[in-house]
């Protein structure tokens, strides 16, 4: 995959990323790079794999957070994952973002704590914050949220916030 | 045992521990008592009606809380702000690290018995108070980073009064490092303690004075310099002893840094407008923002979905408290209880923060 | 301000300046009042009035300027409010810092049921009145009036100290007044 005119004015570092996410062939796709950001989206099959690509391939050592966000046109949940480098790597101005599209009918997918345990909270937390589940997360108990909530998760679009008369 | 929300060493958190004998050997979080869902109160307000909100989330850091979201606007709406409110926005922004980091120290003191080191923190803390309520007009909540710069000017006498606080608390700092941080009392109970090697703290994912307690030299304002920190000299506070008193050396070394890099942006600041006009319901075009700032606590991160409205879609905040939140039960686990309060705050975890 | 009033000395001065001296009169008789036809009372609600002892309890945000109230400038102890960081069950007042969630609020109630009598209620910010700022989030009670009986309301996001300690000198008064419980 040789880069877009608008990737070529990217610094050295942005670069020589995107070229290496370009050996996941198929299984990622950018979906913008600027300087100091980059997002690739991944379906939920290949989660895992691309997360230990970006941990031992490109050198992103941490995640910094974890979004979890309700897209009703398109019926689908997005969890995106940022994640960092501090050891040693070169470049730590530039974020990460890996954007994982499920459909909101079955929001499921893998955990990538067993890759990066910086996880923990975040996961558990966007898993109340949008209803998603995933598997393989030690405890996806309440964090946040009472433990008497009995609502349909609050993020979500169709949450309307009390006493609000307008779209959100 | 549960241990909070109502306990001398916990504030609006709880936490439930296990112990045998004397040494905890379990410690699971609760947190959520202060859970306001001010993301979700974002989706239907504009940008510019959100920054008294979300300052509100962490009272103790307000412009460092405020900024990114800002930074996020301006980046959505395709604005570049002055140089001016930049040099403005460092200037509050560090006057913010010294209230929140004398704030911390006050409840250390308590944590530790000490309350001389209660009363002079939060006694000191009234002059930053009082610098920042000159340009902010407030003495707290000055919602003063808002998208488009900052909302006014400084006023002609802040330099002078700026320096003379800084003369006087430089010289105070000497005076905590005697009666606190070299104390024989508080050396014996913080060094050795809660000891949070190099390589957990980077897989932990844990920021700010904790990462930097632990020997890895990363801080916002070098790993990714914005407004004009490029330009600063300025030293980021590193130990290699990874316990709770170096936790707490990086707090003190901060305050100095802290005021060196006002004196340099009070020289170098030049004339100019303070912000670019925009409306209160300005509208952001579409697309996707993540920025980052050093707050008081550590690496403060914005994400932002935007569909092109005057309102966002979605924001979420990654906040400091809530990622060294994960290092508490790998602190606790093995310690002895009465460690608890001292390795606890000198995480520097503030629920309110975290709870967002 | 009240030293001033019953400064005796002052007496020529007191007696230009009308109001100080209606002032002056009013207290005195208030304190005979006090003294000779209800001197239990008056005693007990004295006792009360200078030994209030807030429990350490952080509801929000509100909690930074309390902190301030507490510290040199402000100082709140010369009030007799003394934070008291022992048990729960010497404590006679509960300042609700800020905003109360609906995970807080069973907690805030249960730690007032454990109380002893007489206890008093302060709510301090906006938060704790309707809501404040947060009055449309879906985990935050409009005002802690919902779970408390609330003694004194102080109004601001977040309060100066200084209206912090005219609530406090203002629940104060409200328990002079009061009868025994």
């Amino acid at each position: 995959m040789s880069a877009t005119p608008a990737q070529a004015n990217l610094p050295s570092e942005e670069k020589a990323i995107i070229d290496s996410i370009a050996r996941l062939g198929d299984k990622s796709k950018v979906a913008f790079a600027k300087p100091n950001r980059i997002k690739i989206s991944v379906t939920r099959e290949n989660l895992v794999e691309v997360a230990k690509f970006v941990r031992d391939e490109l050198g992103f050592d941490h995640c910094t957070n974890v979004t979890g966000t309700d897209f009703p046109k398109d019926s689908q949940l997005e969890v995106t994952y940022h994640f960092g480098s501090i050891g040693g790597q070169g470049f730590r101005r530039i974020i990460l973002a890996v954007g994982c599209r499920i459909p909101s009918t079955d929001p499921t997918l893998h955990s990538i704590i067993d890759v990066y345990p910086s996880v923990n909270y975040h996961e558990r937390e966007a898993a109340e914050m949008i209803g998603c589940v995933f598997q393989g997360h030690p405890n996806l108990g309440r964090l946040l949220l009472p433990e008497d909530w009995n609502d349909i998760p609050p993020m979500l679009k169709a949450y309307r916030l009390p006493g609000r008369l307008e779209e959100g | 045992m549960s241990i909070g929300p109502q306990h001398p060493g916990a504030g609006h958190f709880r936490f439930t521990v296990t112990i045998d004998g004397d040494t905890i050997v379990d410690c699971v979080p609760d947190p959520g008592y202060v859970h306001r869902g001010a993301e979700k109160q974002t989706e239907y307000r504009s940008y510019l009606q959100s920054i008294p909100l979300l300052e509100r989330s962490s009272l103790t850091d307000v412009t460092n809380i405020i900024m990114p979201f800002s930074m996020a606007a301006e980046e959505l709406m395709g604005i570049q702000i002055p140089a001016r409110a930049q040099y403005l926005r460092m200037i509050m922004s560090e006057n913010q690290r010294i209230l929140s980091h004398l704030y911390w120290l006050g409840i250390q003191g308590i944590f530790l018995g000490h309350s001389t080191v209660f009363m002079w923190p939060l006694g000191d803390r009234e002059l930053f108070i009082d610098l920042g309520q000159m340009i902010g007009g407030a003495r707290i909540t000055y919602s003063y980073a808002i998208p488009g710069g900052v909302r006014n000017d400084m006023p002609d006498n802040f330099k002078d009064r700026a320096l003379k606080v800084f003369d006087y608390f430089e010289g105070r700092l000497k005076d905590y490092e005697k009666i606190f941080f070299n104390n024989p009392l508080v050396l014996k109970r913080t060094q050795g303690v809660g000891v949070l090697p190099r390589s957990d703290a980077i897989s932990l994912g844990v920021v700010g004075q904790t990462l930097r307690a632990s020997g890895v030299k990363s801080d916002t304002r070098i790993d990714e310099p914005y407004n004009f920190y490029k330009d600063m000299s300025f030293e980021v506070p590193t130990y290699e002893s990874s316990d709770t008193w170096a936790r707490c050396m990086v707090h003190l070394d901060e305050m100095r840094q802290s005021m060196k890099i006002m004196r340099q942006c009070l020289d170098k600041i030049q004339p100019g407008p303070v912000r670019v006009k925009l409306s209160p319901q300005q509208r952001a075009l579409a697309g996707e923002a993540y920025t980052r700032v050093e707050a008081s606590r550590g690496a403060l991160a914005f994400h932002i979905f935007s569909e092109g409205s005057t309102k966002p879609y979605r924001v979420k905040i990654s906040v400091p408290s809530f990622r060294n939140l994960i290092a508490l039960p790998r602190l606790l686990v093995g310690s002895h209880l009465a460690d608890m309060p001292a390795i606890y705050w000198s995480l520097d975890y503030w629920p309110v923060e975290a709870d967002r | 301000m009240v030293a001033e009033q019953l400064d005796v000395k002052k007496g020529p001065a007191a007696a230009r300046d009308g109001p100080g001296l209606s002032v002056l009169v009013g207290k005195a008789k208030q304190v005979i009042q006090e003294v000779v036809v209800d001197p239990v009372t008056y005693l007990a609600n004295w006792g009360r009035v200078y030994s209030l002892w807030p429990v350490h309890l952080e509801t929000a945000c509100c909690s930074i300027e309390w902190g301030a109230v507490s510290g040199p400038r402000f100082d709140a102890e010369r009030f007799g409010t003394l934070e008291a960081f022992g048990s729960l069950r010497q404590c006679d007042l509960i300042v609700v810092h800020g905003t109360v969630t609906r995970k807080m609020a069973p907690r805030l109630r249960w730690i007032y049921d454990q109380m002893p009598e007489p206890k008093w209620v302060i709510a301090m910010g906006a938060c704790s009145i309707t809501g404040g700022v947060y009055f449309d989030s879906y985990n935050v009670l409009p005002g802690v009036d919902q779970v408390l009986p609330v003694d004194v309301y102080v109004p601001g996001c977040p309060p100066r100290p200084e209206e912090l300690i005219d609530a406090i000198l203002l629940l104060q008064d409200k328990i002079r007044k009061s009868s025994i419980r």
